[in-house]
């Protein structure tokens, strides 16, 4: 393999991984606020970007995003104040199943929406051949897009969690729900706080990664998985082991096309997975106890 | 107790010759095919509900196990050998009888029909094993991810391995032919023997799985449900348990999808989807997990309205939405006595508020 | 000659020792309570006897048997069974189906034979719950035999979990604090339950923080505390042990 199939397969592994890592971070907002995986994740990146590409023929595309990205985040608190917080017995496997449920509805009333059709964004810079070259190999600019809009998220939730009252209240949820309710929190929002959050920043990578991948009414599935790949195979819970979880995924998958067919790609990253909560349940770089909890964003 | 049972049994199979016997009568027994098909996925849900409402396991993977039999047979009886065997192996093997050319002419083998049956269930209790050891140790959402990953590998290698079928799947399935006895197959001429065949089947399991829930290991396996540690310190191996259940349930569904195969005289990689895994799940949530007859009701009527087509382009929704409904309003299922005392409570108070 | 011996049993969670180096060992037939203060590694090494935690070192026998660091559910097969200190019931299931489980050890129907039935497993069936109702009535809770666990008062729980043990005809029994939670009279009635199952010729292994039970019906008494024995001999010479005395008043150079 020459060195630039090397760095495309680097480039393009790391494109998709960011995304990975978007999608397992927001599973992790969810999962530390409330202890439930939340199947639908991936469905709010086919929703932000179904609704952006809607939009972006009547609007400008700045405009077309972040009314996207407002419509998701609003979906996802309708989610939670309907589906989840009635629920007084949340068992894991209750919520899960409510979840799926949830994540099967959105992409059903999506296929009615906007039937089967794949659609995607136009570029954000340039088009279909603009390329860049790094190192030989050559890019679409969306790439940069991907690559920085995931940055800035990455960048952007650590300062809310680390410095903003409303971030730590969510941090306080998340390590003992019980203490933060009796300090004074009000976990009912803290919830809410968590879908929408994570519905937003899953729409907005839905968004950027449109013109690349494309998106269809039932993409959300798979993004989800391997979404959930990334948060497993980082620890459940740690926003730095999401990222890197996210793109070494990213990287195997992209490293994978080259060597079995790609119809068995989605086989390779399940593997990992099934070997991951078989053999390092609390992710790659847990130390030993799988049941100590991972850091925190 | 048992003679409920006995009861039950009965009115269930003078229900299955009433429904022969009526659509035979008013000249629909075309009907008898769908409920030929739900008998088979029926299978399959008896089987999940004694791993998920019993053992309390969940798995979100069981479509690959109707999907691993049906697609097991269909290589087997569609002349593909050639594709995975050797010519010289194949022509030993004829000698031998284990496969069977089915022309004279031409080179292509079939496995004996005698032989495919066995060679689905070893298979399948093989992988079953090489699953279920480690993923049993996992629990909640962590054993659902597994399952579902499970189910989406085989999945995958159903959609995108030419001796599959790829995306077409393997369509001109022979009849499963047992000589002296009647083909399993679509042929319409036998479409009465096949439709008493399939339920008798179920029935079979029915019985054998309620057999197992009374006894000393239905109370274990209710028992890891409950608590495992507890389980395991009354002396129940709970890993050997939960395995045996699994495969169980697994074997089931792929003696669902082997036959249900030969009858439709094909099967698609949809069948190992994940959507079909969610639905047997919806399906035993809606049954009550937990009760037999109701995960094999409601398997029946739920699968029988889908095929019939009831449900439209909404097939996949009513499935997803049952599901939610049934978690959040009734998630001990529909066949409770509550929820009949909720609707009660609520149909007779409808006089008063409109006297107010 | 003992029936059960543990020797120099470690386990350490982190870097604190929880259990360090116990060694003990209990007689046929007698009653032996482990105490303690809280934190002091009794439930640690209890759960490290059955099993249900993995010790680092030691070594454990039973009837000349070694059963170090078996699963939970080889010990209870080879007659050793347990209460828990939060009580661990089967709440999904009757009184009767969950003493019905405590039997599991003692029957034989597997997955085959209950699939299909011959006449000695219903013969087995019918057995098991004649002794379960014998047990429940043995212990004042045959009119509860049908109710639902989660419908039950905690002091009944607490019987029902004991009528569980028993059922599997154990040989040695290890309870959890079994007074714990219970009011006087119900205390009493448990210590008349304990003095019945000794009479039986059923070893018992006690945790118990309620001092007047353990000096009532123990035969021997082990002290623990920070992980370590103390003390061990007769209620008496423990009442007067300084150390232990210390351990539970405090020194004033502590």
């Amino acid at each position: 393999m020459s060195f630039e199939n090397v760095i495309q397969y680097f480039i393009a592994g790391i494109t998709t991984g960011s995304i990975y890592a978007i999608v397992a971070i927001g599973f992790n907002i969810i999962y530390n606020t409330t202890g439930i995986i939340n199947f639908a994740q991936g469905e709010f990146l086919m929703l932000g970007g179904m609704i952006s590409i809607t939009l972006v023929q009547f609007v400008p595309l700045p405009f077309a995003i972040c009314a996207a990205v407002l419509i998701t985040a609003g979906a996802g608190y309708l989610l939670e104040r309907t589906f989840i917080r009635g629920i007084k017995n949340p068992t894991p496997l209750r919520m899960i199943i409510i979840t799926i449920g949830l994540s099967i509805l959105i992409r059903e009333a999506a296929l009615h929406i906007w039937d089967e059709k794949v659609r995607s964004l136009p570029y954000f810079t340039g088009n279909e051949i603009t390329s860049i070259a790094i190192f030989g190999a050559h890019f679409s600019p969306q790439v940069l897009w991907v690559l920085g809009t995931s940055a800035l998220i990455v960048v952007f939730l650590n300062f809310f969690f680390s410095y903003t009252t409303t971030g730590k209240s969510m941090r306080a949820c998340a390590s003992n729900r019980i203490a933060a309710a009796l300090c004074g929190i009000d976990i009912t929002k803290m919830v809410s706080l968590s879908f929408v959050l994570s519905a937003a920043i899953g729409a907005l990578a839905g968004c950027v990664i449109s013109p690349i991948t494309q998106t269809q009414y039932d993409c959300g599935t798979s993004l989800a998985i391997k979404g959930f790949t990334a948060a497993i195979f980082g620890g459940m819970g740690s926003s730095t082991g999401a990222i890197a979880g996210g793109l070494i995924i990213g990287i195997i998958e992209a490293a994978s096309i080259s060597i079995i067919p790609l119809a068995y790609k989605d086989a390779i990253t399940l593997t990992v997975l099934l070997g991951i909560l078989i053999f390092r349940p609390g992710g790659l770089f847990a130390n030993g106890d799988a049941s100590s909890k991972v850091d925190r964003p | 107790m048992k003679k409920t049972r006995y009861i039950s049994l009965a009115l269930f199979a003078a229900g299955i010759v009433a429904c022969q016997l009526i659509f035979t009568a008013l000249g629909t027994d075309y009907l008898l095919i769908q409920l030929t098909m739900s008998a088979y996925y029926a299978l399959v849900v008896i089987g999940l509900s004694l791993l998920m409402g019993y053992a309390g396991q969940i798995s979100l993977g069981h479509a690959a196990f109707f999907a691993l039999g049906g697609y097991l047979t269909a290589v087997f009886s569609t002349n593909q050998l050639q594709e995975v065997v050797s010519h010289e192996m194949l022509t030993r093997l004829s000698r031998i009888g284990i496969v069977y050319s089915s022309d004279a002419h031409d080179a292509l083998y079939r496995l004996h029909p005698a032989l495919s049956l066995p060679t689905v269930i070893i298979v399948t209790i093989i992988i079953a094993i090489i699953i279920g050891i480690p993923i049993l140790r996992l629990k909640g959402h962590y054993l659902s991810m597994a399952t579902l990953g499970f189910g989406i590998i085989l999945y995958r290698i159903f959609l995108g391995t030419k001796v599959f079928g790829e995306a077409d799947g393997i369509s001109n399935v022979a009849p499963f032919d047992i000589p002296g006895f009647f083909p399993i197959g679509g042929e319409s001429s036998f479409r009465v023997p096949n439709y008493y065949f399939a339920w008798f089947l179920v029935i079979i399991a029915l019985v054998l799985l309620l057999n197992i829930i009374d006894s000393r290991v239905g109370r274990a396996l209710r028992a890891i449900h409950d608590s495992e540690e507890a389980a395991s310190a009354m002396g129940v191996d709970t890993g050997r348990y939960k395995l045996i259940v699994f495969i169980i349930s697994a074997l089931l569904a792929a003696i669902g999808g082997f036959f249900m195969t030969h009858y439709n005289a094909g099967i698609g990689p949809s069948e190992a989807g994940i959507m079909k895994s969610v639905r047997y799940v919806s399906i035993v949530a809606v049954g009550g997990m937990a009760n037999l007859w109701g995960c094999l009701i409601m398997g029946v009527v739920l699968n029988y309205l889908s095929l019939r087509g009831y449900f439209g382009s909404y097939d996949d929704a009513v499935f997803g939405a049952l599901l939610i409904a049934i978690m959040v309003f009734a998630p001990n299922g529909i066949f409770k006595k509550e929820i009949f005392d909720k609707i009660r409570h609520f149909v007779s108070r409808i006089p008063c508020r409109f006297s107010k | 000659m003992p029936i059960f011996e543990v020797e120099n049993m470690c386990r350490s969670f982190g870097g604190l020792k929880a259990v360090d180096g116990v060694s003990f060992s209990v007689e046929s037939g007698q009653i032996k309570a482990i105490i303690g203060p809280n934190g002091a590694g009794k439930t640690t090494l209890f759960n490290l006897i059955a099993g249900s935690i993995q010790p680092d070192s030691g070594a454990v026998t039973f009837k000349g048997a070694d059963i170090y660091a078996l699963p939970p559910h080889k010990i209870a097969e080879k007659g050793i069974l347990r209460t828990f200190q939060n009580i661990k019931l089967f709440p999904h299931m009757t009184v009767m189906e969950n003493i019905l489980v405590g039997s599991h050890r003692k029957m034989r129907a597997g997955f085959l034979q209950a699939a299909f039935p011959l006449p000695w497993t219903y013969r087995e069936e019918r057995d098991a719950r004649e002794k379960a109702a014998q047990i429940a009535e043995d212990l004042g809770i045959d009119t509860l035999l049908d109710t639902e666990l989660a419908n039950l008062d905690f002091g009944s729980q607490r019987v029902v979990e004991l009528a569980r043990a028993l059922a599997g005809e154990p040989e040695m029994l290890l309870l959890d604090e079994p007074a714990a939670g219970l009011n006087i009279h119900e205390t009493l009635q448990l210590s008349e339950a304990i003095r019945k199952i000794m009479e039986k010729g059923i070893t018992i292994l006690l945790i118990e923080h309620d001092m007047s039970l353990v000096m009532d019906i123990s035969d021997e008494i082990i002290v623990l505390s920070y992980g370590k024995k103390i003390a061990e001999g007769l209620p008496a010479e423990i009442q007067r042990n300084p150390e232990v005395i210390a351990v539970y008043l405090g020194t004033d150079n502590a």
